[in-house]
This record gives C-alpha cells, sequence and structure tokens, in this order.
C-alpha cells in the first residue's frame, strides 16, 4: 500500500499538522519508504492470533473513586498560554 | 577529572556514609565537571542551586543519622521526566517553557532516597531517535571518539545526554527512558550500564509520554552495581500508573557476585544477522565464553519472528504517539501559534512546535489507525506483537533463564551519518533490542569491549518477566570479565 498526495495532506489535516504545499511531496516519499517497510507484515500468518492488549498479564489495580487532588486552578493554568479568571482561552469557536 | 568525579555510585554513597567528604562536596565537584564540559550538550538545564540545596539537606539528614538509600548522590535527569519548578521540555519546542507543578513518580523516589538533582539532559525530541540528533536542544556529543580522530559520534538515543553525561563522569548516575532501546543503544555506544525494566516495574506516571505500551524508564550507570541501585529506588507500585505492578522491589544489588552456575542462557539464532559486522559477532562469541567459563549453560534456541518486530513496531510506537501527542494543542500548556479559527491555531501550533520527524510519525500513526486501514495496520501489528512474545515465552517454557544477543549491530557512528536519505536506516538501530519492549521483558545493555577503531561495544541480556535479578548476576559476570571502559577527557 502507498500513498498520495491527496492522502498525504488529509492525514495531515486528521493529525492537525499544517503543512505547506511544498513539503507534500517529500512527506508522501516518507511515508511511503515507512509503510514499504512495514509491508513484510503481511507475510505473516496472523489467522486466529489475538492481538495484544496488554503486555503484562496483570488484573488492573483500581483506586477508590475518591476525591485526590484539585482545587488548585493556578497550578492548572500555570503552562497555559492564554488565561482568563481562572478558564483556558481559545479563539472562538461559535460558527 | 577529580578525585570525586571518578568514584562509583556505590563507593560515593560509602564516603558519604563514612563522612570522608560531603554531599554539598560532591555536587560541587559534579557541578564544575558539567561546566567544563558543555561542548558535549550532554545536559539541557543546569541546576546547579537546587543541586546544592538539595545535597545542603543531605548533609544534615547523614549528620542527623538519617540518610535515605541515594542520600547525596548527584544524579542527572532525562528531560523526559517531569521535575517540579524545572523546566522539562522533552527537548521540543512545543515544551519549550513547560516548568510541571509536580515531580514524576521516579524523580519523586530518587528525592525520597537523598538523590540530589545535578540538571535536565539531552534527548531526541518526544524520545524518537536514535542518535540524539533529533533533538530541539542540539545534538549530543559523545565522550568517546574513533582512535586518532576528532569527529564527533553520536552517544546514541533517545538517551543520549544521560549516556554521556554518565560516560563523562558528569554525574554519578542518570535516568532514561526505552521506547525501543533508548536506554540499551545509547549505554552499548558509550560503554555505560542501561537496564530497561519488565514493562510495569517502573511507574510512568509523569514522564512525557511517547508509547505507553512500550515505555519504561530506567537508569544509566558506570557499573552493575550502580544500575542495581538505581533501579532499586526508581522501582515500585504507583497507583498513579494502573499497568505499573503492586510488587515488592528487590534488593537488586543482592543479585551481584550470585554464581550463574546452572543458568540456562539461550542464543537467539536469528539475531545473527547477514552482513553483521565481524567485531560484532566477535564479541558475542566473547559473551558466550565468559558466561560458560562461569559455569552457565549456553543453548540456542529460536525466536522465529524476531524479523518482524522492527516494522510491527513501527505501527504500534506511531499509533501511540499520535494519540498521545494530541494533547499538544495550544490550549492547557506549550506553545500556541495563533490561526484564523481554531482548528488553523492547532494546526499552525503543531506544525510549528513539533520537529520533522515527530510530525512524521504522528502523521504515520495517524494513517495506521485511520478508518479502513486500521486492520491492515495496527491490528496485524499488534497480532504479530503477540507472536513475538509468544517466540520468548517459549523459550523461557523450555527452561531458558536469560538470553544473551548483541546490543546494538554497529559501534556509535558519526554524528549526521545515518538516517539522511532513508529514516530506515537510523531505524535499523534497534533492530535487537526493540523486540524486548514489543514482549514487555527486562533487557540489560553491558560494556564488553571496544572495536577496532576504540568504540565501545555492549552486549544486551533479556530476562524473563520480572527477572532483573537475573540479568544483574549475569550482567556483573561480563562486566567482571570485560573490565571497565573509560572515554578519554578531550572537552
Amino acid at each position: 500500500m502507498s500513498v498520495d498526495a491527496a492522502t498525504v495532506r488529509r492525514i495531515a489535516h486528521l493529525a492537525r499538522i499544517a503543512v505547506a504545499e511544498c513539503e507534500v511531496e517529500h512527506l508522501k516519499d516518507e511515508i511511503n519508504a515507512m509503510l514499504a517497510f512495514v509491508e513484510q507484515l503481511q507475510e505473516v500468518d496472523v489467522a486466529g492470533v489475538e492481538p495484544m492488549t496488554s503486555v503484562t498479564p496483570m488484573a488492573m489495580k483500581k483506586r477508590h473513586d475518591t476525591v485526590t487532588a484539585g482545587d488548585d486552578a493556578e497550578a492548572v493554568l500555570s503552562n497555559a498560554p492564554a488565561t482568563e479568571d481562572h478558564y483556558f482561552l481559545v479563539p472562538k469557536v461559535i460558527e | 577529572m577529580s578525585e570525586l568525579t571518578s568514584l562509583s555510585l556505590a563507593h560515593a554513597r560509602d564516603g558519604l556514609a563514612k563522612k570522608d567528604f560531603s554531599a554539598v562536596e560532591l555536587a560541587d565537584a559534579h557541578l564544575l565537571a558539567i561546566e567544563k564540559a558543555r561542548a558535549l550538550n550532554a545536559f539541557v538545564l543546569e541546576t546547579p542551586e537546587r543541586a546544592l540545596a538539595m545535597a545542603k539537606a543531605s548533609d544534615a539528614r547523614i549528620a542527623a543519622g538519617k540518610a535515605g538509600a541515594l542520600e547525596g548522590i548527584p544524579l542527572a535527569i532525562k528531560d523526559m521526566f517531569c521535575t517540579e519548578g524545572v523546566r522539562t521540555s522533552a527537548c521540543s519546542k512545543i515544551l519549550e517553557n513547560f516548568v510541571p507543578t509536580y515531580d514524576s513518580t521516579v524523580t519523586s523516589q530518587l528525592w525520597r532516597d537523598g538523590a540530589v538533582l545535578l540538571g535536565k539532559t539531552n534527548n531526541d525530541e518526544f524520545a524518537m531517535g536514535s542518535s540524539n540528533e533529533t533533538s530541539y536542544c542540539g545534538t549530543v556529543t559523545s565522550p568517546w571518539r574513533r582512535k586518532g580522530s576528532n569527529v564527533a559520534i553520536t552517544p546514541g538515543g533517545s538517551s543520549g545526554g544521560s549516556a554521556a553525561a554518565v560516560a563523562a563522569h558528569l554525574c554519578l548516575g542518570a535516568t532514561g527512558t526505552d521506547t525501543g532501546g533508548s536506554i540499551r543503544q545509547p549505554a552499548a555506544f558509550t560503554g555505560t550500564v542501561g537496564i530497561k525494566p519488565t514493562y510495569g516495574r517502573v511507574s510512568r506516571w509523569g514522564i512525557v509520554a511517547f508509547a505507553s505500551s512500550l515505555d519504561q524508564a530506567g537508569p544509566f550507570a558506570r557499573t552493575v552495581r550502580d544500575s542495581a541501585i538505581l533501579l532499586r529506588s526508581m522501582a515500585g507500585h504507583d497507583p498513579k500508573d494502573t499497568t505499573c505492578v503492586d510488587s515488592p522491589v528487590p534488593d537488586y544489588e543482592k543479585s551481584l557476585g550470585k554464581s550463574v552456575k546452572g543458568l540456562r542462557i539461550g542464543i537467539p539464532k536469528e539475531y545473527r544477522l547477514d552482513g553483521m559486522p565481524a567485531e560484532i559477532e566477535k564479541i558475542w562469541e566473547q559473551g558466550r565464553a565468559w558466561l560458560t567459563a562461569a559455569g552457565a549453560e549456553l543453548v540456542e534456541v529460536s525466536l522465529p519472528h524476531t524479523k518482524y518486530a522492527l516494522p510491527a513496531y513501527y505501527i504500534v510506537a506511531p499509533a501511540e504517539a499520535s494519540s498521545n501527542l494530541a494533547r499538544y494543542d495550544g490550549v492547557r500548556y506549550g506553545l500556541r501559534v495563533p490561526g484564523r479559527d481554531i482548528t488553523d491555531m492547532y494546526e499552525q501550533t503543531r506544525a510549528a512546535g513539533f520537529g520533522a520527524e515527530v510530525r512524521r510519525r504522528i502523521m504515520i500513526g495517524t494513517y495506521v489507525l485511520s478508518a479502513g486501514y486500521y486492520d491492515a495496520y495496527y491490528l496485524r501489528a499488534q497480532q504479530v506483537r503477540t507472536l513475538i512474545k509468544r517466540d520468548f515465552e517459549e523459550c523461557f517454557k523450555a527452561g531458558v533463564h536469560a538470553m544473551l544477543t548483541p546490543a546494538t549491530p554497529s559501534a556509535a557512528f558519526g554524528v549526521g551519518e545515518k538516517g539522511k536519505a532513508d529514516p530506515v536506516e537510523m531505524y535499523l538501530n534497534d533492530v535487537f533490542t526493540v523486540t524486548v519492549n514489543m514482549a514487555g521483558l527486562p533487557g540489560i545493555a553491558v560494556p564488553a569491549g571496544l572495536d577496532s577503531q576504540g568504540l565501545p561495544l555492549g552486549l544486551q541480556l533479556i530476562g524473563r518477566p520480572f527477572d532483573e535479578e537475573t540479568l544483574f548476576s549475569a550482567a556483573h559476570v561480563i562486566e567482571q570479565a570485560a573490565g571497565h571502559f573509560k572515554a578519554h577527557p578531550w572537552w
């Protein structure tokens, strides 16, 4: 399988990464080199093989459903690029 | 190099306990060494004030008879670990100004035991790379050079800064993370010891996430004993990471000196690659001879799906990365680049904030997870992963206690020498280490010798799940036979 320029643009948009038109060709080649490399997996017989979901056989330990942290808006917002009154600020999203 | 920076971690620990020198003196000696070694670019942030304050507190605890297991030991921390109040960037532009308000579980346990923070070390951006060349903070130069050459050599990656800092005696130990070989490959390239513990042995909480089903943290040190001491402090159950196991942490140091007599060590025949340098084959053979001489029984084993580990990894790891890195959206933390609307803001932020390698991996991950391709790529890769793990399980079931392999397919290469035309060339560095992450097993890289150009070569031991102790015992046997290897300061 390989990707074309339109697919590269579609993936970039899905990944929310702006890609300049002049980068598309180069990215296409790189992605296709990777896809060619992983192509060999097609020759493995995986019929009836369970896909791995957990590498360590263990029962997931759950904690009690209680409040362990919170009420610290200053800390939560301390690295935000734009804030106001304990809110994250984003550009207007209502059409 | 001063007397204090030439000590092993274990010797420094003993010297501090006997009050031969103070933690402040020890920190000072290392801070001076770091300052003189800036040409290596091993550190992306030096924290001398914090180091001296922590060392002073250590001296007080030692005086009060309340010393912890790592009291006063100066360490370097890979920039993937969150450190409270100390910038943590993952060596990415997108986190350039990120100052965590908390410590990772690993670092908080190191501080709990009395360790001292010297600074944050360089790594490939988001730990994606094998040469430290994808770092936004610039590449790291290894303290090692080829004989009679001043060409800059890579310390490997992604934990290149930690490996270089330990090899250059800038710290007594360092932390690393290993998703496909990022501890073991740089350890092998720099003549240091690096262990990736079993998946779940060490908490991942507070470590910048790359591929969550593969990431594990582990230590770098100059001796097997020092790495055993460090792992004991790093490991242990953490309720904040549900994949972290709740089982007691052994005193790994006690594994050293334990006989390997009767241990069955597997030699996987699939690790004999076509075109592998003769020196790698030779060091592997040397390792087999050392273990045999120490009484281990060597058996040839087969791991038939070995060749599929790297391609499967390059589906699973980018897929998980694309999901993990979706959080960098310019809203809650990190870089924001304004855009026409919110989508454009996301796209501009991520295009400007991520480097080329990270962007490429996110896009591949997005593609293999996208509708219509999920089964062909991601699902199949996870099935292959089951087969890779099964190969190991069958060997262990047949009575094999550990396996011996080369750590890397070559010695360290020069900065800029690899991966320019084809990214896959760089990825092949991890061919011997990546299987271990895919199967969730523990693996240790231990220095075994130098090649004809004078660069270090390492051997890898792969263990059964949660049997790091056997790895320390066997690695110690190799270390005693091989000796220690030291880069000659040129910086």
